[in-house]
């Protein structure tokens, strides 16, 4: 597979421990993604809801890089850069739409523009759960992870129409169930966690995903594993608000599936970027060394 | 030839964007025309008439309308100029309403492709000849497909007019989806009780022979002589023996069974009867659950049975019946709902589609008429009704209402309260489609007297919390809010498709059928009950969602169609069939091979080899006259050489 990696603007800030992870992830499975110079931002939530075009346009530019060093498929962590790569690269096959954007670009665009895809997919088309589980030398056993893709990942059907049934993915369980975790069949996970709501009607999210982690909590999760910077920031730093706006206490750990995933594959904490969580992970932790 | 020519103004269906009058001017100078007129309304009485005049005062020998589609008045318009004295092949249409007014608005252009299709039809005219019709005998009996209310409905009318009646049914007993139904709205009558009788007259009747547990194999022939093939399915009972008694199921060691009668909400033995009403009362074995025919040893049921009616070896039968007219009536089946991962996707036990709820309603159903959480056996203290599922949801291409979910989600609410006066029911909908007679009334009745609380808007997930209850998120779109309701059961009101294999019976009549996979009726407003098949008519829920009123109107009304086609002795033929011209036919055979009806033979003429078209067999379709290399076969009044003059008329003008 000849895939560029896009990392987006938060793997560079707030969410550097995903990154982190997902680096150490690939690395072990041997997947390597050529680096994409001079990558920009996909123009993120207030990009298309400003401007289709010049949204577009951001992410155009980055699948003409990614086209410029042949690579075949753009690879992302990130749901947010994903689905607006992917929207871009559909909404191109409209000549007028793409006359439009090209007059925002220095160069017009390449003709074919690779289409991106999720770090998450690519793990499981190329390896699958059977790889992977060779691979997790240290298992998960009797971790209980409630997995949660977010509104995004999944949606819209029609664009991420290879992730399966929109309300009930199975990708994410199939690799934390190879590293011998006890995944939940967790029904909220496709809800929406408030997004950013969080800035302009806290409430709004702290309810929202008070809702998640007062699921996971009743099913007995240990850990909410998620896919995506923005669903991590609201369940983990946000979670004594959500607590707040719940009337009641959470004490949840939530990690990125692919920092479970590394320490299925015997990666320290820190070179996960664990530090970075909010929540204590010492009970998480205790039960893995209890486990092994 | 004296050709007249008329173009319709159909009100302003056509004139509005047709110069009706420039075409009719442009028509009297087509060749052979003497006489061209614009009428308002052609087909109405005074527009016929004008026809017949015309025809008298012109010494018209041919006629050409230009109006609506063929389909709609071709009929009309050729007895018209028989009344005159012309043979009813001398007249030709001109589609210029669906083919031309109503697909453009240029009035120019609109006016110009109106008299091409005029020049056309004059052109075709001038080569058309007077054909005959011959006449044929006619089976007097009638094949009706499907034993629900609508089929048992169809058959007593046919029975009792003298028609005998073979019915064929794919389920070991009649009834259909109605014996299922605890109650009906809107006078909550038990259902099994008003339709019982009705099943017990279907198996009395002298005019009547049931097949069930059999389904349609092959279907060949034309109206008035269809011969059809009956696959009657192995029961591994002797139906001539079975009395019904049930001893069988008693002894029956295989009691995880799953149970289609009860919807799969519980178990039934590997040989059994669905109910006790059911019709014939004749026990059939499951062959995949039978341990004497999965394992070979057993035979538990075969020494239980009194009247030694247990065959293990039973084969498959296949019998033929003559008839001379078709019914279908084969029903509908749910939608597939478990594609709905938001609701599920039948992963949750106490999440159950609204035809699980009427079999637990009901007395003889597998909780003996007591509403249980399918998870615990508990009582309900919450229920909630989710409408549209698989309906009028183009997200999941199904974009039509399913018409009766509205009426007996009502009904289950009032049912509810009446078992479970303690519980609270409510509804999600979209709107509340009540319009038939007493419909109104009776849902208000389970809002105001019942209380159930009715919410307009979709649920949008449903997932059991940490108790095992299930929350149910939806949209209140009249308060404009997102609302939680925790319940104990949710019931599903599940669309409805064609029953499944519909496609294929389809097929086999020579009928067409929709998009959700409906038997196409011959026209949508006039004629609802015909196909575009002679012969054969629909009845019931497999031509569209109806309830059960509308289903045995149908039924009524398939049964005065069959009996009015076979109260005649003879039938006329169509005389548009094809015609083999001796002289050029070399024997080859490809028009034997490529005829879909069999309508083509081979006979000794003069000594030599050469086909023969069977004319009551011929459809007229064409397909041999293309084929024919020598150009020996002619399919009368679409000859090459009619053809080609229309051709030659559009493209030399």
């Amino acid at each position: 597979m000849n895939a560029a990696y896009y990392p987006g603007c938060s793997a560079a800030g707030s969410s550097s421990d995903y990154e982190q992870s997902t680096q150490a992830v690939c690395g072990a499975l041997g997947l390597k993604f050529a680096s994409l110079p001079g990558w920009n931002c996909c123009g993120s939530t207030p990009a298309h809801a400003v401007d289709t075009e010049l949204s577009a346009a951001l992410c155009v530019r980055n699948l003409d890089l990614a086209a410029r060093i042949r690579a075949e498929r753009v690879a992302t962590s990130c749901p947010s850069c994903l689905s607006n790569l992917r929207l871009a690269r559909k909404r191109m096959e409209n000549p007028q739409f793409r006359a439009r954007v090209n007059e925002l670009l220095d160069e017009p665009a390449a003709e074919q523009l690779p289409q991106a895809y999720s770090v998450m997919q690519l793990i499981h088309e190329e390896y699958g759960p059977e790889l992977v589980a060779n691979r997790a030398h240290r298992r998960l056993t009797g971790i209980r992870i409630a997995p949660y893709y977010g509104c995004l990942l999944s949606r819209p059907a029609d664009v991420m129409a290879d992730f399966g049934n929109p309300e009930n993915p199975q990708v994410m369980e199939g690799l934390l169930r190879a590293c011998g975790a006890d995944v939940l069949d967790f029904p909220l996970k496709t809800d929406c966690c408030g997004a950013s709501f969080g800035i302009p009607e806290r409430r709004v999210t702290a309810s929202l995903s008070g809702k998640i982690l007062d699921a996971a909590t009743r099913m007995g999760a240990d850990v909410i594993a998620v896919a995506c910077p923005l669903c991590q920031m609201n369940l983990d730093l946000r979670q004594r608000q959500a607590a707040r706006e719940c009337g009641r206490d959470f004490n949840i750990p939530v990690l990125y599936f692919t920092q479970l995933m590394g320490l299925a594959f015997g990666f320290t904490p820190t070179q996960l970027g664990m530090k970075k969580l909010m929540v204590s992970t010492a009970s998480l932790l205790k039960k893995l060394d209890a486990g092994a | 030839m004296r050709i007249g020519v008329f173009i319709c103004h159909c009100g302003s269906n056509i004139a509005g964007t047709v110069d009706c009058a420039r075409v009719a001017s442009l028509a009297a100078s087509f060749p052979d025309v003497v006489y061209a007129t614009d009428p308002m309304y052609t087909c109405a009485e005074p527009g016929q008439a004008a026809i017949e005049a015309a025809i008298r005062e012109h010494r018209l020998d041919g006629v050409v309308v230009a109006s609506c589609s063929p389909r709609m008045h071709e009929p009309t318009f050729r007895r018209t100029v028989e009344r005159a004295g012309l043979n009813r092949y001398m007249f030709e249409m001109a589609n210029i309403r669906e083919h031309v007014s109503w697909i453009g608005k240029d009035v120019e252009a609109n006016t110009n492709k109106a008299a091409e299709l005029v020049s056309m039809a004059v052109a075709k005219l001038r080569h058309n000849r007077a054909l005959h019709a011959a006449s044929f005998d006619v089976c007097k009996r009638t094949l009706i497909i499907g034993g629900g209310v609508a089929g048992i409905q169809a058959a007593l009318d046919c029975a009792e007019g003298g028609i005998p009646v073979v019915m064929v049914e794919r389920e070991p007993t009649i009834g259909g989806k109605m014996a299922k139904l605890d109650k009906t709205f809107p006078t909550v009558d038990c259902s099994a009780c008003i339709l019982g009788p009705k099943m017990v007259d279907v198996a009395q009747h002298p005019n009547i022979t049931l097949h069930a547990s059999a389904e349609v194999e092959d279907i060949s022939g034309y109206v008035g002589n269809f011969t059809v093939t009956i696959r009657k399915k192995a029961t591994y009972v002797d139906w001539s023996k079975c009395t019904g008694c049930g001893e069988c199921m008693e002894k029956c060691p295989s009691r995880k069974t799953p149970d289609p009668f009860n919807e799969y909400m519980g178990t039934t033995t590997a040989i059994s009867i669905p109910f006790p009403q059911a019709i014939p009362k004749k026990a059939s074995i499951n062959p995949q659950f039978c341990k004497m025919l999965t394992a070979g040893k057993c035979g538990a049921c075969a020494r239980a049975c009194p009247s030694g009616a247990i065959v293990y070896d039973m084969q498959d039968e296949l019998i033929t019946e003559k008839v001379g007219a078709i019914v279908a009536a084969t029903g509908y089946d749910l939608v597939d709902w478990t594609t709905y991962e938001e609701y599920g996707g039948g992963r949750y036990p106490d999440v159950i589609t609204s035809l699980q709820y009427e079999r637990m309603l009901s007395a003889s159903g597998p909780t003996g008429g007591h509403i249980r959480r399918p998870s615990n056996g508990e009582e309900p203290k919450t229920v909630v009704f989710v409408q549209c599922v698989g309906s009028r949801d183009r997200s999941a291409g199904r974009p039509g209402c399913s018409g009766f979910c509205c009426m007996y989600t009502a009904k289950q609410a009032v049912l509810t309260k009446d078992h479970l006066p303690d519980s609270q029911s409510y509804v999600f909908y979209m709107d509340v489609r009540a319009n038939g007679k007493l419909y109104d009334e009776f849902q208000r009745r389970a809002v105001e007297e019942y209380g159930t609380e009715y919410i307009r808007g979709r649920v949008s997930r449903i997932y059991p919390d940490a108790d095992g209850r299930l929350v149910v998120c939806g949209a209140d779109t009249l308060l404009g809010q997102a609302v939680e309701v925790t319940a104990d059961l949710v019931v599903l009101a599940v669309g409805v498709e064609a029953s499944h294999g519909a496609a294929r019976l389809a097929e086999k009549l020579r009928i067409s059928y929709d998009q959700q996979g409906f038997f196409m009726e011959s026209h949508v407003k006039l004629k609802p009950v015909e196909t575009n098949t002679a012969g054969v008519y629909l009845a019931g829920v497999c031509q569209g969602v109806k309830d059960i009123p509308a289903s045995v109107a149908q039924g009524s009304a398939a049964a005065a169609k069959v009996l009015a086609l076979l109260s005649r002795d003879k039938l006329q033929g169509d005389p548009q069939v094809s015609q083999v011209d001796v002289k050029r036919c070399v024997a080859c055979g490809k028009c034997l091979r490529t005829c879909p009806f069999g309508a083509i033979e081979m006979v000794s003429f003069r000594g030599q080899d050469k086909a023969h078209v069977i004319e009551t067999a011929c459809q007229g379709c064409g397909i041999c006259t293309s084929t024919c290399p020598q150009g020996a076969i002619q399919l009368s009044h679409f000859t090459d050489n009619q053809i080609l003059a229309e051709v030659n008329a559009l493209c030399q003008r």
